[in-house]
């Protein structure tokens, strides 16, 4: 991104939920910059507060402590009008795709509108446009129970398209569907931010939805953002535990293996078609064990990491990492296991 | 027994059930619907909780039915006079029937409105709906079909009630068939009102399954 300008900041943002057996406290000290134009992720496992902090950046959910700022103005300080209209510059989707049940896909892409109180026909038009976007017009008048899920999802983007908004937010917007429907769902997303502008945030607990379509992503863990970046630093070196066990998933197998001497080699951007490894064991004439793989290859470039279980003395471990660093691969020593 | 002057006797105690039935209903209607959308919008977990009014409505909305019927219409002699100006006959027994069926139409209100997916509700407030927005874009029209199926079950109720209020004059099929059948032991009569009863529940059932289920666009 050539300028960042930032389109919504969250300082020191917290949710705390007062029930029958006590209180939750959902979010803690969320700060956060999102960028206009960019698609940022937020993932975190069941339960971390993704849904309760995309909640609040609309203010459907109002913040315990902290604040909002969308577009230059503290949401906090807004009346229920006010709030209202900057509502309306933030479209929204969802897992379970909430229609209109008794609307048809077109009635449903008019009733923001109407809520907006767009004139009829400027609205039908409006509508007639998304439905195209979307790539559903031939199902204008077709009711939500006809629809498959990836189609309800179209509907609903279109109608969360239908005020023009600057920010779209999509929690779990794939999560119902499957895995191709995912795909193309996460096609029109991207073509969304790419010929409108609009910036997108994406809530998942997927990581494939991440690497798919995002720029920057935020770990969220146990109500704490545990770190932010971009998805390719943080796919290649996740620093806090929460990420690890996101985009390592396989770090709890490796503890059981440890007493031996393990290193994790790193890939981050390298040649894929280079046998580096098997190189490395022929050269250095050490044999080493794969415990943990997981590398992804994206533009013929390898992303991702390798734990290698290999010989315990010095010498040999000098020989392998000085090799390996020679390859421009980062190599650390894995002690204490995550 | 049927000779021309019953016929005539038996079409005047439908109109009259009907009458009744259909303007107390309406009327209950008139009450018990906004006050059924008062008590899902108050609820806690409502668009604009207010729990103490909640509360208190839902306190009024629990007495009122549980009264029995035909205790309410004598508690309510002199509530009736005042309105309506007599206490016997078709229109004084429309406002028992409106006391007693508005609360209970409340209830069924609730529960149809209630149905709608909290997801939907949620949508709608993403994208800068009012709660006025909201009871007349979306819990309204997505509970219809709910709502249509609750006032067949209102109306019966309604027209059940009516031939109750006959017992203490007023009118109808419930009035012929207490005068006929059980003050002076003409059976015939008696279930010759009571087969009409049952064919004008029916019509009444029946029509509001099929409205229902023409406005359901969730099959
Ligand atoms: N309305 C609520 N009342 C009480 N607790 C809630 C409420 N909403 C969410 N929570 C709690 O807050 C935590 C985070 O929930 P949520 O944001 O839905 O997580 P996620 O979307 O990441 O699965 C959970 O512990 C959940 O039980
Ligand atoms: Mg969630």
């Amino acid at each position: 991104m050539e300028k960042k300008q930032t389109i919504i900041e969250l300082t020191q943002l917290g949710k705390v939920f007062h029930t029958k057996d006590g209180s939750v406290s959902a979010l803690e000290n969320i700060d956060l910059q999102i960028y206009e134009g960019e698609i940022f992720g937020i993932i975190g496992m069941s339960g971390a507060g993704k849904s309760t902090l995309v909640r609040c950046i609309n203010f459907l959910e109002k913040p315990t402590s902290g604040e909002v700022i969308f577009d230059g103005q503290k949401l906090s300080q807004l009346t229920e009008k006010e709030l209202r209209a900057v509502r309306r510059s933030m479209g929204m989707i969802f897992q379970q795709f909430n229609l209109l049940m008794q609307r048809t896909a077109f009635q449903n892409i008019c009733f923001p509108l109407e809520i907006a109180g767009m004139e009829k026909s400027a609205a039908k038009e409006r509508a007639e446009e998304l439905l195209e976007i979307v790539g559903l017009s031939d199902k204008r008048n077709v009711y939500p129970s006809q629809l498959s899920g990836g189609q309800k999802q179209r509907v609903a983007i279109a109608r969360a398209l239908a005020t023009k908004p600057k920010v779209l937010l999509c929690d779990e917007a794939t999560s119902a569907l499957d895995p191709s429907t995912t795909q193309s769902i996460l096609a029109l997303i991207k073509d969304i931010n790419r010929r409108l502008g609009i910036t997108i945030i994406v809530i998942t607990h997927e990581m494939s939805v991440i690497e798919e379509i995002c720029q920057r992503v935020a770990i969220i863990d146990d109500s704490k953002i545990a770190e932010i970046g971009t998805v390719e630093e943080i796919f290649t070196r996740p620093k806090s535990a929460a990420g690890r066990k996101f985009f390592f998933p396989g770090g709890a197998k490796t503890r059981e293996l440890t007493g031996d001497r393990c290193i994790r080699v790193v890939f981050d951007g390298g040649n894929a078609y280079e046998p580096v490894i098997a190189n490395m064991i022929l050269e250095c004439k050490v044999p080493v064990n794969i415990l943990f793989g997981d590398i992804k290859n994206i533009d013929d470039k390898s992303f991702g990491h390798l734990v290698l279980q290999i010989p315990d003395d010095e010498r040999t471990k000098g020989r392998i990492v000085a090799y390996l660093q020679e390859k421009n691969l980062t190599v650390e020593e894995v002690i204490e296991n995550v | 027994m049927f000779e021309p002057v019953m016929m005539k006797f038996l079409g005047i105690g439908i109109g009259e059930t009907l009458y009744m039935t259909l303007l107390s209903t309406f009327l209950a209607y008139v009450i018990g619907l906004p006050l059924g959308i008062v008590m899902v919008v108050t609820d806690k977990s409502g668009i604009r909780p207010r729990l103490l009014l909640n509360k208190v409505l839902d306190v009024i909305i629990n007495i009122l039915r549980s009264v029995p019927f035909l205790i309410l219409m004598i508690v309510l002699i002199p509530f009736t006079r005042a309105i309506a100006g007599t206490t016997i006959g078709p229109k004084a027994a429309v406002v028992s029937l409106v006391v007693a069926a508005a609360p209970f139409i409340a209830r069924l209100v609730e529960s149809s409105i209630k149905e709608v997916d909290y997801g939907v509700i949620e949508a709608a407030q993403s994208m800068g709906a009012s709660p006025l927005d909201i009871v007349y874009k979306v819990l309204l029209p997505e509970a219809k079909p709910s709502l249509i199926v609750g006032s067949a079950i209102a109306v019966t109720t309604i027209l059940s009630y009516s031939a109750m209020a006959g017992i203490i004059g007023g009118g109808g099929l419930g009035a012929i068939a207490i005068n006929y059948g059980y003050y002076r032991y003409e059976v015939g009569i008696m279930l010759v009102t009571v087969a009409l009863l049952v064919v004008i529940v029916q019509i009444f059932q029946e029509t509001g399954m099929r409205l229902a289920k023409k406005f359901d666009k969730r099959f």
